[in-house]
């Protein structure tokens, strides 16, 4: 027997038992479409999943323990010092295990490139307005991946119980214990009783790899199971439609690229922690609350966090016998709370707010949603100003500025530049429209100059193709929402100021540069 | 030049001009902003302290007074002793290069023997600690590394953070790098307490302490860089930055690339 014949008989008796042919035939053929920024959620499946690797290789040798051990292993400066039995087997896995270096360096590389990539493809989604109907649901199970990756994060952070990750541990604590009334509660239950206690590593240990990857594997399955069903959102372009979805086959060309970009990420997160050390534990030293190291600083996904309790000023308040820490808990809970609720609400606000209840494939142009963008940037600059600020003590020490200066002037900027972001970011976009439609209307700048026979100078414009034309007029410009302020008997209609601020905020919404009309074109043809 | 003028249009022209011209202006400044080395005859030989005393009256007595009795601007030295001396002007730090927040290490301004002359002068104003060589010869035998690692995370690593790498302090000033500190500057720093560090006595960390403070700080300013690229030794800063230029940079270079069509 033939080697195809043999192959066939196996998947034969397969098919027979399982029924499986008919489902990979239609599902190995499914169309998806090709677009570099549509792999970035791959980059973030990519590290997840070299995380869970190198992650079972950690688990072997790493001792969840506070008990207090004597250091006897290969790092000399660290030799005969009492630590807790945590820290000595990060030691052990950096220096005594074959490779242990290598993993440790790997796996935290792929969790900070992961988190990276999640914000990278949450900017592609929140950008292109791919999170419109019918994929709110989705964007919200991204919001819980992005949070519950912070606190992965955070977490394995923790575990090595090392002179940073244990004043990370306190910072936390602090955090838990501002909440009003049930926080030193809560701090006592989760230390089980006074700080640093010898039960906290134990319990996020379990968290870390137990539980929250098992999260994870339930939300990116569901993230991705929708994806699958909804289909990809593509970008605008000519024969693409809301019906349709132009690409390749899954089978073969999706699985050779996204298999080989498996490997690619792979290789990536491997060459960076063969090249660059991260998280030098044997550096820090072990934990103990009495020291503490000048430029302690989070991972950078929690720098933000750590920018907005650096800039707070001293506030507190005293109340029937309790203390209120204003200042960190504004910055430690109240503000990332709205921010995380906001971004989780998004796609149902502006919906809201524009009207726009229509099933959504083709994703949008930035500069087409001007309002939008100027929100994505405006909400980036935040996050950037309070990261920048995470890292105050280095910016100053870096580039000879005073710490108190970099404060003072955050506590302004995190007010008055995100709106200006805003403006010039809308600006910017409707000016790119205008770009847009003297493209259409007049052509490309071809830089060449003419000289008529009535020695005038004119540049020539040569026309843009079909196909291009297509791509700068095929989006919708919906008109402001209106809402009667009284119904035909001149009775004053109901909920009349949410409908004012619903017009007012649709019309900030849908202000655009009128893209050009057969009329106009037809219009320029005459001259 | 016609050759040359078929590519002024071509899409990398701008972004090439736009380094060349970076390229020049940095080279410029470095070449035009570069220090002037200054350079000290040999001295007169006569007693010791009447040269410390020449070369004061020469080069500090316009902040620190004639008589090194201080002023407005400085400090008076009197009863300093040569250990702050030696650490001073030894690292540069004095005379200062202008009335910033904090004096910086630099080339130091004099020779090695018109330092320990100026020692000898200050020294004879009134007694105060003495340059400390005899006491750190023998760090290497009777300090600990890991005891001093400890000692120097418990009243060190809060300034100089955790590999004595440096870090901020209020308004402008800052613990400096302890990278390129021999043995004698650290134990001077310590019973001195230049600036805005603290003294830290004999009773609150022993002489022999001390000594193991300067091994721990040796052996991190040997330690090589384990596990690759050491990316400053400041902690996660440097880590995220890395990750959002190479790291995500090269995978969505690779995706750009992988997305484009078969031409």
């Amino acid at each position: 027997m033939s080697v195809e014949k043999k192959a066939g008989a196996l998947a034969n008796y397969v098919d027979e038992r399982t029924g499986a042919a008919k489902w990979l035939k239609k599902n190995l053929t499914k169309v998806f479409p090709d677009h570099w920024s549509f792999m970035l959620g791959e980059i973030a499946l990519y590290s997840f999943i070299i995380l869970l690797l190198t992650g079972v290789f950690l688990t072997f040798w790493f001792d969840p323990s506070q008990r207090e051990v004597l250091y006897q292993g290969g790092y000399q400066p660290l030799s005969g010092i009492k630590m807790s039995a945590a820290y000595a087997s990060t030691l052990n896995i950096s220096f005594d295990i074959r490779g242990g270096l290598l993993m440790r360096q790997i796996h935290h590389w792929a969790a900070l490139l992961f988190m990276a990539a999640i914000v990278a493809h949450l900017m592609r989604v929140f950008f292109t307005g791919a999170f419109r109907k019918p994929r709110e649901f989705n964007w919200i199970i991204g919001i819980g991946l992005l949070t519950l990756g912070i606190v992965e994060g955070f977490l394995g952070y923790s575990l090595p119980d090392d002179l940073l990750s244990g004043t990370g541990i306190r910072i936390a604590e602090a955090i838990l214990q501002a909440i009003p009334v049930v926080g030193s509660y809560l701090a006592f239950f989760a230390f089980g009783g006074p700080f640093p206690g010898e039960l906290f590593i134990p319990r996020i240990f379990t968290v870390h790899v137990l539980l929250l990857p098992g999260i994870f594997l339930a939300l990116i399955t569901a993230h991705l199971m929708l994806v699958w069903y909804q289909k990809h959102t593509q970008y605008p372009g000519p024969g693409r439609t809301e019906k349709n979805v132009v690409g390749y086959p899954l089978m073969p060309v999706y699985m050779a690229k996204a298999g080989g970009f498996f490997f690619i990420v792979f290789g990536v997160t491997a060459f960076l922690a063969a090249v660059a050390s991260i998280n030098p534990i044997w550096l820090y030293g072990p934990y103990t609350p009495a020291q503490i190291s000048a430029g302690s600083q989070p991972d950078w996904y929690m720098g933000w966090l750590d920018g907005l309790v650096r800039m707070s000023p001293p506030l507190e308040s005293h109340l029937f016998g309790h203390t209120i820490s204003w200042n960190i808990l504004i910055p430690g809970l109240i503000v990332p709370g709205i921010l995380f609720t906001g971004m989780a609400l998004y796609p149902f606000i502006e919906s809201w707010l524009t009207g726009d209840k229509k099933e959504h494939h083709l994703l949008d142009r930035p500069r087409n949603a001007p309002n939008r963008t100027a929100l994505g940037a405006m909400s980036l600059t935040f996050i950037l100003i309070t990261l920048l600020v995470g890292g105050n003590d280095l910016l100053a020490t870096h580039f000879a500025l005073s710490i108190n200066d970099i404060t003072w002037a955050s506590r302004f900027a995190i007010f008055t530049v995100p709106p200006i972001a805003f403006v010039i970011t809308k600006r910017l976009c409707l000016s790119l429209q205008r770009h847009d439609r003297e493209l259409v209307l007049h052509g490309r700048e071809t830089g060449r100059l003419q000289l008529m026979p009535n020695g005038e100078f004119v540049e020539v414009h040569e026309p843009i193709s079909t196909a291009k034309a297509w791509i700068l007029t095929q989006h919708e410009q919906p008109a402001a929402l209106e809402f009667p302020t009284e119904d035909s008997h001149g009775v004053r209609a109901p909920k009349g100021a949410l409908n004012k601020l619903r017009a007012r905020m649709s019309r900030a919404a849908v202000e655009q540069v009128a893209k050009p009309t057969i009329q106009d074109a037809k219009e320029i043809e005459h001259h | 030049m016609k050759r040359l003028s078929r590519y002024r249009r071509h899409r990398s022209v701008a972004p090439t001009f736009l380094v060349l011209a970076l390229f020049i202006i940095g080279t410029t400044f470095s070449v035009a902003s570069a220090g002037t080395h200054r350079s000290i005859g040999t001295m007169s030989r006569s007693t010791a302290v009447d040269e410390g005393r020449q070369i004061f009256l020469r080069g500090c007595s316009s902040c620190h007074g004639l008589n090194a009795e201080g002023g407005g601007i400085a400090p008076s030295l009197i009863g300093v002793g040569a250990a702050a001396v030696d650490f001073q002007v030894g690292t540069g730090r004095m005379p200062m290069a202008d009335m910033s927040q904090q004096a910086t290490r630099k080339q130091p301004a004099f020779n090695a023997d018109e330092i320990a002359a100026l020692a000898i002068y200050v020294a004879s104003l009134a007694p105060g600690p003495g340059i400390p060589t005899e006491e750190v010869s023998n760090y290497e035998r009777d300090g600990n590394t890991a005891q001093g690692g400890e000692l120097f995370r418990t009243n060190c690593a809060m300034c100089h953070n955790f590999s004595g790498q440096g870090g901020a302090l209020s308004k402008g000033k800052y613990a400096p790098s302890v990278m390129g500190s021999t043995p004698e500057q650290i134990y001077e720093a310590m019973i001195t307490g230049p600036q805005s560090m603290p003294v830290f006595g004999n009773k609150i960390i022993t002489p022999t302490e001390k000594l193991s403070i300067i091994k721990w700080i040796k052996a991190a300013q040997s330690e090589p860089s384990l596990g690759g690229a050491s990316l400053g030794r400041v902690g996660p800063v440097t880590e995220g930055l890395l990750i959002w230029t190479l790291g995500l940079g090269l995978l969505i270079g690779i995706a750009v690339w992988l997305a484009t069509k078969a031409r």
